[in-house]
C-alpha cells in the first residue's frame, strides 16, 4: 500500500482524461483541493464532470468555467437564491452551456458513500413529495415511503487534507472533512493534495480521517487562501 | 393586494430573537444560511444550547471575529466560535444526525408555508432558480421545525399560504412559524396564532395571512 508522492499539483492531475467525472471535496473554503481544481485549469481537460458540494462560493471550482471545462456539475448549492453576483458557471447554465443537476446535501453524501461502499442504492425520506422525486422510484416498505437515489462514483477524486504519509493516510482539519473522506472512497483515481506530507506514523493511528488504501496520489502545496464574503 | 402596504413588524434581529426563545436548554440546533444564523446571537450561553452545522460541527456558539481560519466554518461559510466539548465529523456523519432525528430543532428560513405545513424554501421562481443544500434533509429529519421568515413578499403577498405554488423543500414539515408579525403554531387542526409582534393586531395577522388562521380569545404580543 503506497501512494504515489507527485512534485506538483500539475503533474498529479495531467493525465485526467477529457470527459472524466471528478469528485471535488470540500465546502466553501473549508476542506477544499484548491492547488488541484488551479492544476487542473492549467491543465485543460474539457467536457468534465464536477461532483462537489457547491459551486462558485469562493470554492474556486468556478474558475474551471473560464475556459468552459465543466459540461455538467451535481452539486447542491450552484445557483444562488439572491443577490446581484452570479458565477460563471450559473450564467453558462442559464445559457443552455453547461448541465446541473442539482441534489439534497444528504443525499449527495449517501449516493456518494454508496458508490464507493458496493451499496446498490439508499432509500430516503429527503425530496419526496418534491421536485427531487421527478423520474425516480418511490418504494413503499411495511407502510412507509422511500425515495430510492442511485449511487454515485467518479473517475477521479480531488481531496484536500492537513497531512498525509506516503501510505496515503490522510490526517484532516477542523472542520475541514466534510466530503473528503467519502469521496476518498468513491473514485477510481484518488488525489489528495496536503499541507505536509509526514513520515509513516507521525500521524496516530486514532486520528487517520482516510486509511491510505483509498489513496494513490500524494501532493504537498502550500494551502490557498479562499474565503466567501456571500 | 398590492396596492395595500404590508404593516411594518420586528426587524430580522428581532424575528431571529423570537425564534431564539423556541429553542429549549439543553437541545442541539441547525441554523440555516440567512437570517436563521442571527438566531445564535440571541442564546444565553447558560442554556447549553448546542448549534451544529451541517459541514461538519456540533458545538459552535456563534459567528467568530478571530483571524479567519478557512477550515473553522459554519454552512453558510460564516467563522464560527467552538465551545467546549466541540466535535468534527464528516459530511456522511452530520446527515445522519440530521436525517436520523439526532437533531432537536432546525431553524430555517422559508419563501412559504402552507396551511398544512408544508415548506418552500430553495427555489426562487422569480430569479428561475435556487439551491437546496441541506435545506430538504433538515426539513424532513429536524424533529422540530421553526420558520423564521417575513410574514409578506416585498410585492405585498402573504408567505403563509392554503398551498405553497413555489416548489417545496418538504410536506408536511413545519411545526412553528415566526415572522415579524405573529408566531404561528402549525397543527392538526390548522394554524393557530399563538402571539402577535407589538403592535400588531389580530386583524392585521388576520389580513395579511393567505390560509385559515384560527385566533383564540386574547392572543398575546411577543415578550421580546
Amino acid at each position: 500500500m503506497q501512494a504515489e508522492v507527485f512534485d506538483t499539483p500539475d503533474s498529479a492531475v495531467a493525465d485526467i482524461p477529457d470527459g472524466a467525472t471528478i469528485l471535488v471535496g470540500g465546502f466553501v473554503s473549508a476542506g477544499t483541493p484548491s492547488n488541484l481544481i488551479l492544476a487542473l485549469k492549467r491543465s485543460g481537460q474539457t467536457g468534465l464532470t464536477a461532483v462537489a458540494n457547491n459551486i462558485g462560493l469562493g470554492d474556486l471550482l468556478d474558475e474551471l468555467c473560464e475556459d468552459r471545462q465543466l459540461a455538467k456539475v451535481i452539486a447542491t448549492f450552484a445557483i444562488r437564491a439572491s443577490g446581484t453576483r452570479s458565477s460563471r458557471f450559473e450564467a453558462q447554465y442559464r445559457a443552455g452551456e453547461a448541465e446541473l443537476e442539482l441534489v439534497p446535501q444528504g443525499t449527495l453524501i449517501e449516493r456518494l458513500r454508496a458508490g464507493g461502499a458496493g451499496l446498490g442504492g439508499v432509500l430516503t425520506r429527503t425530496g419526496l413529495g418534491t421536485m427531487m422525486a421527478e423520474g425516480k422510484q418511490v418504494l413503499e416498505l411495511d407502510g412507509d415511503r422511500w425515495l430510492l437515489e442511485r449511487p454515485l462514483r467518479g473517475d477521479v477524486a480531488l481531496l484536500k487534507a492537513w497531512r498525509g504519509d506516503r501510505h496515503g493516510n490522510l490526517q484532516y482539519r477542523l472542520a475541514g472533512l466534510n466530503f473528503n473522506p467519502v469521496m476518498a472512497t468513491a473514485a477510481d483515481l484518488v488525489i489528495a493534495e496536503v499541507e505536509q506530507i509526514v513520515e509513516p506514523g507521525e500521524i496516530p493511528p486514532g486520528s487517520v480521517g482516510t486509511p491510505g488504501i483509498y489513496v494513490d496520489r500524494l501532493v504537498e502545496c502550500e494551502p490557498v487562501p479562499v474565503r466567501w464574503d456571500g | 393586494m398590492a396596492d395595500r402596504t404590508p404593516p411594518t413588524g420586528l426587524s430580522r434581529e428581532l424575528i431571529a430573537l423570537r425564534a431564539a426563545q423556541e429553542l429549549e436548554p439543553g437541545s442541539v440546533v441547525n441554523l440555516g444560511i440567512g437570517l436563521p444564523t442571527l438566531v445564535a446571537g440571541f442564546v444565553d450561553p447558560s442554556d447549553e444550547i448546542l448549534f451544529q452545522a451541517e459541514n461538519g460541527i456540533l458545538g459552535y456558539s456563534g459567528i467568530s471575529d478571530s483571524e479567519f481560519d478557512s477550515d473553522l466554518i459554519n454552512a453558510g461559510g460564516q467563522p464560527v466560535d467552538l465551545v467546549p466539548g466541540a466535535s468534527f465529523f464528516d459530511t456522511a456523519d452530520s446527515f445522519a444526525m440530521i436525517r436520523g432525528g439526532h437533531i432537536d430543532a432546525a431553524v430555517l428560513g422559508g419563501l412559504q408555508v402552507s396551511a398544512q405545513g408544508d415548506l418552500a424554501n430553495w427555489y426562487v421562481p422569480a430569479r428561475g432558480g435556487g439551491s437546496v443544500g441541506g435545506a430538504m434533509d433538515l426539513a424532513v429529519g429536524a424533529r422540530k421545525l421553526i420558520v423564521a421568515m417575513a410574514h409578506v413578499t416585498r410585492e405585498g403577498e402573504s408567505r403563509i399560504v392554503e398551498a405553497c405554488n413555489y416548489p417545496l423543500t418538504a410536506e408536511r414539515c413545519v411545526d412553528v412559524i415566526v415572522t415579524d408579525l405573529a408566531v404561528i403554531d402549525v397543527t392538526e387542526h390548522g394554524l393557530i396564532l399563538r402571539e402577535r409582534a407589538p403592535g400588531i393586531s389580530e386583524a392585521v395577522v388576520e389580513e395579511w395571512t393567505d390560509a385559515p388562521l384560527i385566533i383564540p380569545d386574547d392572543v398575546p404580543e411577543m415578550s421580546l
